[in-house]
C-alpha cells in the first residue's frame, strides 16, 4: 500500500519516489541503454523494434514514439533518464521542458528571460484547480 | 596536516559546458552568467588548491536504477569525462587523489556515515561544469580531484542535516591527514529549478537570495529545510541544494564571504555562486 506524501499536493510536478521507480525501471534503463551510440544508432533506425527489446508497457513505448514527455513522466520515467532520449534527438533540456509546460520553445524561453516560472499562485494543487 | 582553506558553491547546468565548449560565453545571453566568475578564475589561480573535495550528483550517467549510493566517494588515481549521449565535453581527464579519498573514506565510515566506495565511474557535467567555470579551460586540471556523489534523484534523499553533519565527518578526517595540502571543499547543483513537468521552470529569486545569505550567518536555518519544502519552493531539481550543505558544514562555524553571484536563467535554472574564505 502506498501512503500520501507531503509533496503530493504540489502541481505539475512528479516526484521521482519509489512508487514512481518500480513503474518505470525498465522504461528508465532503456533510457540509459542511449549512452551507447551503437544503442542510439540502433534506436534512432527503428524506434518500435528498439523498445520491443525492452520490458516495458505498451502505453510506455507509445509515449517514447511520441516523444510524450509529460505522459512518460506518469508512467515512471525520471528527467534525467528521460534526458537520453531528447540528447539522442539532437534538442536540448530547454527545448524538452518547454514541451512539458505546453508552451513554445520561444514562449519558454522568454519566460525564463524574464526571470522564470514564480512560484506564487504554483505552490499548490488547490491553486491551479482555482483558475 | 591538511587543511580546508575555503568553501566554494556553484550551480552546474550542462548548457554552460556547452556554452563553454563552443565559444558562446560572450553572448548576451551568456556574458552576465559567465562576468560572475571572473574574480572565481582569478582567486582560484592565486590559491592554488593541492585538491578539491568535489560534492556533486551523477545525473543518471555513472549510476543508473541498477545500484544508488546515496553518498559515494571516488578512491581512484584518475577519472574519465562521460560521454552523456552527445559525446564527451572536451576538457582533461580528472585526476583524483587516493590517498586522501581511502583517509576520507576510513575516517568517515568509522563517524557512522556509510560511504559506498567507488573505483571506476564516469564523471559528467554535474562535475566537469563547477571544474571549467572556477579553472576555466586549462590543458590539464591545476588540482587534484576527489569525486564525492550523492543521490538527489531517487527519493529518498538525503536530508539537509544529515549532509551538513557528513561535512563536519569531513573536516574532521581531513584536518587528520598528515600530508601538508591546501583543500578546498565544492558544493554544487541548484539553485531553485524544475526541469520536468508542466511547473518546469520555476525558479524563486527571493527564496534562493535568503538561502545564499543564510549560507554565510545561519546554515541552521538551511539543515531545517524539507524536502518538500525545496520542493515547491525550489522546483524538484531545487534539492540539489542539500549539497552545498555538505560543504558548509566542512567549514568553520564562522566564515568569510569572499564572492557572491546570482544570475536568472541559464536554460532552466537560477545560477548561485558563493566562495566563503574557511573562518573569521
Amino acid at each position: 500500500m502506498t501512503q500520501s506524501r507531503p509533496y503530493d499536493d504540489v502541481p505539475g510536478t512528479t516526484v521521482f519516489d519509489e512508487r514512481m521507480a518500480r513503474k518505470g525501471y525498465h522504461l528508465n534503463q532503456f533510457c540509459m541503454s542511449l549512452m551507447q551510440p551503437e544503442n542510439r544508432e540502433r534506436f534512432k533506425a527503428d524506434n518500435r523494434a528498439y523498445l520491443d527489446e525492452w520490458k516495458m508497457t505498451e502505453d510506455q513505448k507509445q509515449a517514447v514514439i511520441d516523444r510524450d514527455y509529460n505522459l512518460m513522466l506518469s508512467l515512471g520515467g525520471n528527467i534525467y533518464f528521460l534526458a537520453k532520449i531528447f540528447s539522442s534527438d539532437g534538442l536540448s533540456f530547454q527545448y524538452a521542458a518547454s514541451t512539458m509546460t505546453g508552451l513554445s520553445e520561444e514562449e519558454y524561453l522568454k519566460m525564463m528571460l524574464a526571470g522564470g516560472r514564480s512560484p506564487e499562485g504554483n505552490r499548490y494543487k488547490s491553486e491551479w484547480e482555482k483558475t | 596536516m591538511a587543511r580546508i582553506t575555503a568553501g566554494v558553491a556553484t550551480s552546474h547546468v550542462p548548457a554552460i559546458g556547452r556554452a563553454i565548449d563552443t565559444g558562446q560565453t560572450q553572448s548576451d545571453y551568456w556574458k552576465p552568467m559567465f562576468d560572475g566568475f571572473e574574480f572565481s578564475k582569478k582567486w582560484e589561480v592565486a590559491e592554488k588548491p593541492d585538491v578539491v573535495f568535489l560534492v556533486y550528483n551523477d545525473h543518471a550517467t555513472a549510476f543508473s536504477l541498477d545500484l544508488i549510493p546515496t553518498f559515494a566517494i571516488g578512491v581512484a588515481e584518475d577519472y574519465v569525462v562521460a560521454d552523456e549521449g552527445f559525446g564527451p565535453r572536451p576538457v582533461p581527464p580528472v585526476e583524483g587523489h587516493a590517498d586522501l579519498a581511502w583517509h576520507i573514506a576510513s575516517s568517515v565510515i568509522q563517524q557512522d556515515f556509510d560511504l559506498t566506495l567507488v573505483n571506476k565511474m564516469d564523471l559528467d557535467h554535474g562535475l566537469t561544469v563547477p571544474l571549467s567555470l572556477m579553472f576555466g579551460q586549462p590543458d590539464k586540471w591545476p588540482c587534484k580531484v576527489i569525486p564525492f556523489a550523492v543521490n538527489v534523484v531517487q527519493y529518498p534523499v538525503p536530508s539537509g542535516r544529515r549532509c551538513y553533519n557528513l561535512g563536519k565527518a569531513i573536516r574532521k578526517a581531513i584536518d587528520s591527514f598528515p600530508e601538508d595540502l591546501n583543500v578546498q571543499i565544492w558544493g554544487t547543483g541548484g539553485m531553485s529549478h524544475q526541469l520536468q513537468g508542466p511547473r518546469a521552470g520555476l525558479i524563486n529569486q527571493p527564496w534562493d537570495k535568503a538561502f545564499l545569505s543564510d549560507m554565510v550567518d545561519d546554515p541552521g536555518r538551511l539543515v531545517a529545510i524539507s524536502p518538500e519544502e525545496y520542493i515547491r519552493e525550489a522546483g524538484s531539481e531545487g534539492i540539489e541544494l542539500v549539497m552545498w550543505l555538505i560543504m558548509r558544514g566542512a567549514l568553520d562555524d564562522q566564515v568569510t564571504e569572499l564572492h557572491r553571484h546570482y544570475h536568472v536563467p541559464a536554460s532552466n535554472t537560477a545560477i548561485g555562486h558563493i566562495i566563503l574564505k574557511n573562518g573569521k
